[in-house]
């Protein structure tokens, strides 16, 4: 296989392992800039994963799936917003409360439910989301470079990945061009401020939550029901977080965070790809650097070596009317 | 409570068995894979089954959701008084060794790993003789000349499966490349499926078109990737066979059923015997799955030649070298 042809491959597995992060952190995006930390993007992906799956087998259709992962995860995005925003409390603690409770009552009652020890049974493709081939795909396939790379990268994903893509555009519009982006983000800088030119914060900062929450149950829903088939217990394995990373990483910008979701997602396909291939020079690399290097990278960034990431100001911060 | 007592010993004596051995309450802890990974672990669910409905003694089962808890429900098993205890997974192999030592009385087993003890019978499996012979008949279906294996967690066991399959694939034709993945070094390998299937779409793009996946629940996404590319996958421990039909060339069976089984019959009949034993070819403790959903697949000749590797294998002629035994692989 000649070098282009790899490269292509490459990128195409980038883009299968980056969408699932580019929902989360997208969904990070809106809570954050809205001032509501959101350490249980982890956990509203599995409950919207698990919807998915267990959704999808038993009525078969992956857009019924596809509407209950996306109420899960606002459901559980709600109880997040009460008590981070109606009821003031802490915004970490009750993010860990949510990713243990996903990751517990999921797999709970996926054995209560199908008998498997917490997965849902494997989906028949009619119950998934397919690839789909873009006009034209086939036909163009054997042109050099720009047919193959069409036919292969662009061509040949399901539904949910063009979604995940076209997604960033729109949280770009929505952020910077829209009145209501304009006060979400003020609402995380400045929240008194907002308050003052006789805004509710509470029902912004709750429409910033419901909108992480329907990008959360987009991610579950890639994961269960288009990458693979089915729910399994603990099956984002980590990749909330490597959505928050990724949204440290891009500064809390709509591009920037599909940027660096696309370098996490490579340097994952850079990892599978070259297990127990050895590099010209270096020889044999442990895939284990590959996969820590987006936490490394973000530590590097933290520490202030690659410009300076300032989180919203008025992020974690219960806002209080009157003292 | 005293005329239960005396019944259970007339009915015991009827059996001619010796009195106190009808006491067998048997307990299974499980790998943390879950009990229904349809793989390794339910297969020791159907072992356990089978027992219960031979015999009518109920068992007790526990699936861990994590390392830590193996200790804990091997040590409660023991203590509440069930016997035998088996452990059904390597990863319970010091947790064995430090509850062995504790309740000398309770016989325990240990399943695919070996614990020196007196009250310890080690059961392990000679894998690379079931992968070779899947490998002998990856290689005989495979057009590409290239075959995939992808393993659960980088463990010298599962390398013990990637060798054996390695080397059934090169003797079943000269030449043929087995490209090999693990998924990572953790637990987690074995419940992740996604990475399973990017592992296999890999393989494929580098031309393999038949990929065993030793990998647990993993492994389901790395015969789904297979399915879904019109490839053949390779199942293990249990008949995956089913999973998707046609689209599985066989399964690599490890009869852990039959060892769970044996556990708890020999618990009952007494006749414990501490020590390792392992069950290869020649004693059926591994093989390979032929039903309806491959049959179409399994040509006659590769049959054939499975079957001929089977019996070298048995008769000696053939020696699959176990990479366990030196950490190294000649192929």
């Amino acid at each position: 296989m000649d070098l282009f042809t790899a490269a292509v491959l490459v990128l195409d597995s980038t883009v299968r392992l980056t969408i699932p992060l580019l929902f989360a952190a997208l969904a990070g995006l809106f809570s954050e800039r809205a001032g509501v930390f959101d350490i249980g993007l982890e956990g509203k992906m599995l409950a919207g994963a698990f919807a998915a799956g267990s959704i999808a087998i038993v009525t078969g259709s992956p857009y019924l799936a596809l509407v209950g992962a996306i109420l899960v995860s606002v459901a559980l995005s709600l109880v997040h917003g009460f008590a981070s925003i109606t009821a003031k409390g802490n915004q970490i603690v009750s993010g860990v409360a949510i990713n243990f409770v996903a990751a517990g009552l999921t797999v709970l009652l996926g054995q209560n439910w199908f008998s498997q020890g917490g997965r849902t049974p494997q989906l028949p493709n009619t119950a998934r989301f397919n690839p789909i081939e873009l006009p034209g795909a086939a036909a163009v396939r054997d042109v050099p470079v720009v047919g193959y790379l069409y036919a292969e990268l662009i061509s040949g994903h399901s539904i949910l990945v063009y979604l995940a893509f076209l997604a960033v555009p729109f949280s770009w519009w929505a952020l910077y061009r829209t009145r209501f982006g304009l006060r979400l983000r003020a609402v995380g800088e400045n929240p008194g401020a907002v308050d003052t030119a006789g805004i509710s914060v509470e029902w912004l900062r709750y429409r910033a939550v419901i909108v992480a929450g329907i990008f959360c149950g987009l991610s579950g829903a890639y994961l269960a029901i288009a990458q693979s088939a089915g729910f399994i217990k603990d099956m984002t394995a980590g990749k909330g977080y490597i959505a928050l990373a990724a949204l440290i990483f891009a500064k809390w910008k709509p591009v920037p965070v599909m940027f660096a979701c696309l370098l996490f997602g490579f340097l994952d396909a850079v990892a599978i790809r070259l297990q127990g291939t050895p590099v010209p020079l270096v020889g044999e690399v442990p895939v284990q650097i590959f996969q820590a290097l987006p936490y490394i990278l973000t530590c590097i960034l933290l520490a202030g070596f690659i410009g300076t990431a300032i989180p919203p100001k008025a992020g974690g911060v219960p806002y209080t009317k009157e003292r | 409570m005293f005329r239960q007592v005396i019944g259970a010993a007339v009915v015991a004596a009827t059996l001619a068995a010796p009195a106190w051995a009808a006491d067998v309450k048997p307990a299974v802890v499980y790998g943390t894979g879950g009990k229904f990974d349809k793989s390794f672990n339910e297969a020791a669910y159907g072992g356990a089954e089978k027992f219960k409905a031979e015999t009518g003694i109920e068992y007790r089962d526990f699936e861990p959701t994590n390392d830590t808890q193996g200790e804990q429900a091997l040590r409660n098993f023991a203590s509440r008084g069930f016997n035998p205890v088996v452990g059904v997974s390597f990863a319970w192999t010091s947790a064995i060794d430090k509850v062995a030592a504790e309740f000398p009385d309770t016989k325990f087993y240990l399943i695919d790993s070996v614990v020196e003890k007196p009250n310890v019978r080690s059961v392990v499996f000679k894998e690379h003789e079931g992968s070779y012979l899947v490998g002998v008949l990856a290689g005989l279906t495979s057009k590409t000349g290239t075959v995939g294996f992808v393993g659960g967690m980088d463990i010298p066991l599962i390398s013990k499966f990637a060798c054996g399959y390695a080397q059934g694939a090169a003797a079943a034709k000269d030449g043929t490349k087995t490209l090999r993945n693990m998924i990572g070094t953790t637990g987690a390998a074995w419940n992740d499926p996604v990475r399973g299937g990017e592992l296999a779409k890999t393989q494929m793009d580098q031309g393999a078109d038949v990929i065993y996946a030793a990998a647990g629940a993993s492994g389901l996404g790395v015969l789904q990737a297979a399915a879904d590319a019109g490839k053949l996958g390779i199942g293990v421990d249990s008949n995956q066979n089913g999973l998707h039909p046609g689209a599985v060339l066989t399964s690599m069976i490890k009869r852990v059923d039959l060892a769970v089984y044996n556990a708890f019959m020999e618990t009952k009949n007494d006749t414990f015997q501490p020590g390792v034993v392992a069950l290869g070819v020649a004693e059926d403790g591994v093989g390979w799955a032929l039903d309806d959903n491959n049959a179409k697949l399994v040509t006659e000749e590769a049959k054939a030649a499975v079957e001929k590797a089977k019996a070298d294998i048995i008769a000696g002629t053939v020696t699959v070298h176990d990479f366990m035994t030196d950490n190294t692989c000649p192929n």
